[in-house]
């Protein structure tokens, strides 16, 4: 559990990442009619991760949108639906797929509050599942967070859990802002746990710290969270205790909590499943260098990433192409013997 | 039998006032520009105010409109103060943007401009959101997109044309064929002999229209607000015209000719719909002079009020995102707070706080 608190009548129920989204965008719809999906086979299909399943049903074709294979298209619909009162939910079916739609997220989207002097806001959500390890190759499998995070305009979230899945898109859709909601596709049915009834929205600049240890800090997003907690307890059995930090959401960046936790244990490992040149923990290793929390590093900051290159097809070679658990226990290990 | 625009007083009022207030508006940029008051560059449609003037006068005032980065016309046309016009190109506090987006991002919501926009076809997939959100709504409003024959070539005007024509919305394509992407010709780049042509692409009406003549425009673009505002969705209209200017202030105009250019002149469609109301005696003489002094002191107004602005808020980092409830923290990094430093640490400088911003560029 990392939501921030719960109610005394919050209940909790089971669910997969997937599950959680769909409770998030069933119960924002049901509360908001200015909401609405639209999408690449989000109706009848589901969605191509189902995370969208059964909504046709329940809200009509209307409110759950088939769209052509149109990308741009649908990002352009979505921000000119924002702009004239929605709170439209477009999903791209693979975040890849964004390339097409980049005018309408980035020099349309990301803008025009600033553009406008402020005058109109864009509160839209672009729900991008991401990432790799489902054979799925080069152009199914990137992590791109660090072009959104480098665009000023747009919030990015990375949730790595279903609670704060859930949580953090009820958030999102309640952002006058445009979000790109970020979801790692190993995530929607492999992750499963807790998470709170009812719609409870998580601030978006929290940053969860869901295992605490003295020796180091390890911050890891999105899938690389779950990484970094199985390493930590294969760790533990080591006899090294480390704390993970999660930042859930890039943009906003919960810097503060970050800089605590790295000041507290004096060694930082940074975890990314995206390449490492211009990757955004790189921006947290500048954030800690550029800050007096340089002078608590009893080590240099370290660095797992994913290769600088394209996710490649075969089994193995995708699998190394990104950091694993054992990957972090031997970058933590060695951390914790510097200098 | 309509009431031709050019045989009713208020009409024909009406329509010359918005034509030479658009005409008077770009002529004193044009000639603030050559003075070096204005930064930047700036698009200009001269010659082209018929198309503007004749769509938004077939709208209502709650229908919205997109525009392009040669909007000044349109965004005239839509009802837009003059005054905070021409503060936004003097990048004052009080213009339009309040001086951040300058002539290619005016907007006045309130008026339902959603704003021209620098990038060529950026607005068509807005109007069809805008459209699809008018018609969630259950509203009868309708939206229009101004392009010109350049974004024709664009995948954004494509597939946005397609999603409006399955999905029945109602929007309204006007595409302001000026004969020129910059400097490649629309024959050049496409077979077809007409822009609307491509309407039959995606088996919607689509027509082509005489763009320097304000009955005409008027005339398509009201026929297509009705067929959209009663549920049958959108139209491709293709305005023919012309822009005397440059496509901006680099342009030598070394892809057309004099006598081209001279040729249009003579197709003014100021002038044309001017004779228009004279032969129809619907105004005299001194009716018609007085209106285009009437828009030559509103300009000048617009200037006075403009220059008179206190120039823009640099609170540039507060401008970039809208408050928000759900934010813990500022989405727009201002580095790290001061934090004492450990025992016997020594205070070697480090660099400025992240999110600094750098000096802002003067306008």
């Amino acid at each position: 559990m990392t939501t921030t608190e719960t109610q005394a009548e919050t209940q909790l129920e089971t669910m997969t990442f997937a599950e959680a989204i769909r409770a998030a965008l069933t119960e924002a719809m049901e509360a908001d009619e200015r909401v609405f999906v639209l999408g690449e086979d989000i109706g009848v299909y589901g969605g191509a991760f189902g995370v969208t399943t059964g909504m046709l049903d329940r809200f009509g074709p209307e409110r759950i949108r088939d769209t052509p294979i149109a990308e741009e298209a649908i990002m352009g619909a979505a921000v000119g639906a924002a702009l004239c009162g929605m709170r439209p939910v477009a999903e791209m079916q693979f975040s890849d797929f964004t390339a097409h739609a980049m005018d309408q997220l980035v020099n349309q989207a990301a803008k025009v509050y600033f553009m406008l002097g402020g005058a109109v806001s864009v509160p839209l959500v672009l729900r991008l599942p991401f990432g790799s390890g489902t054979g799925a190759a080069a152009q199914h499998s990137q992590s791109q967070e660090a072009w959104y995070a480098h665009t000023p305009g747009l919030k990015v979230v990375m949730p790595s859990n279903p609670a704060d899945a859930k949580g953090l898109l009820h958030a999102a859709i309640r952002d006058p802002n445009p979000v790109v909601f970020m979801e790692h596709k190993v995530l929607y049915r492999t992750a499963s746990g807790p998470v709170p009834t009812g719609s409870e929205a998580i601030p978006l600049g929290v940053a969860a710290v869901p295992r605490e240890g003295d020796d180091l800090t390890i911050v890891a997003t999105g899938i690389m969270v779950s990484r970094a907690l199985a390493a930590a307890e294969e760790l533990a059995s080591q006899g090294i205790e480390a704390t993970v930090v999660d930042p859930r959401t890039l943009k906003p960046l919960d810097e503060a909590t970050i800089l605590e936790r790295v000041r507290a244990t004096g060694r930082v490992l940074l975890v990314q499943e995206a390449p490492r040149s211009g990757g955004f923990t790189a921006e947290i290793a500048a954030r800690i260098t550029e800050s007096d929390t340089l002078y608590y590093l009893l080590a240099p900051i370290r660095r797992l990433s994913g290769l600088d290159a394209p996710i490649p097809y075969n089994p193995d070679l995708e699998k190394a192409s990104v950091p694993q658990v054992p990957d972090i226990v031997q970058a933590a290990r060695t951390l914790v013997k510097e200098p | 039998m309509v009431t031709k625009l050019a045989e009713s007083k208020d009409d024909a009022g009406r329509v010359l006032a918005t034509m030479w207030t658009i005409r008077r508006f770009e002529e004193a940029v044009d000639e603030m520009f050559a003075r070096g008051l204005l930064y930047g560059t700036m698009h200009l449609s001269i010659g082209q105010e018929a198309s503007a003037t004749g769509a938004c006068l077939a709208l209502r005032d709650d229908d919205v409109i997109t525009s392009t980065h040669r909007g000044h016309g349109h965004c005239i046309a839509k009802g837009a103060d003059l005054g905070r016009m021409m503060a936004e190109l003097l990048a004052r506090d009080t213009g339009y943007c309040r001086g951040r987006g300058g002539s290619m991002h005016i907007a006045d919501v309130s008026k339902g401009n959603l704003g021209a926009n620098g990038i060529v076809a950026g607005g068509i997939p807005i109007a069809v959101g805008a459209a699809l959100a008018l018609k969630l709504q259950g509203s009868d409003k309708v939206a229009l997109s101004f392009f010109g024959d350049g974004a024709t070539s664009e995948g954004a005007f494509h597939e946005s044309v397609n999603l409006a024509a399955i999905w029945d919305l109602p929007v309204v394509f006007v595409c302001e064929n000026n004969h020129y992407g910059m400097s490649m010709s629309v024959e050049e780049v496409s077979r077809l002999e007409r822009v609307a042509d491509r309407a039959a692409g995606y088996a919607i009406p689509g027509g082509t229209v005489d763009g320097n003549d304000v009955q005409e425009v008027y005339e398509a673009v009201a026929q297509a607000v009705a067929h959209a505002r009663a549920g049958q969705g959108p139209t491709l209209i293709e305005a023919v015209t012309y822009r005397w200017k440059g496509h901006s202030k680099s342009d030598q105009n070394l892809y057309r000719t004099r006598e081209e250019i001279e040729s249009w002149r003579q197709r003014d469609p100021i002038d044309r719909f001017e004779q228009a109301v004279l032969e129809a005696g619907t105004l005299d003489q001194g009716e018609v002079q007085k209106l285009r002094d009437q828009a030559r002191d509103a300009v000048r107004d617009a200037v006075r009020t403009g220059q008179a602005g206190p120039p823009s808020s640099s609170d540039l980092l507060g401008a970039v995102y809208a408050p928000s409830e759900v934010d813990a923290v500022s989405p727009t990094s201002e580095g790290a707070p001061a934090e004492p430093l450990p025992d016997g640490a020594a205070p070697t400088p480090v660099a400025a706080a992240a999110g600094t911003r750098g000096e802002a560029e003067a306008p």
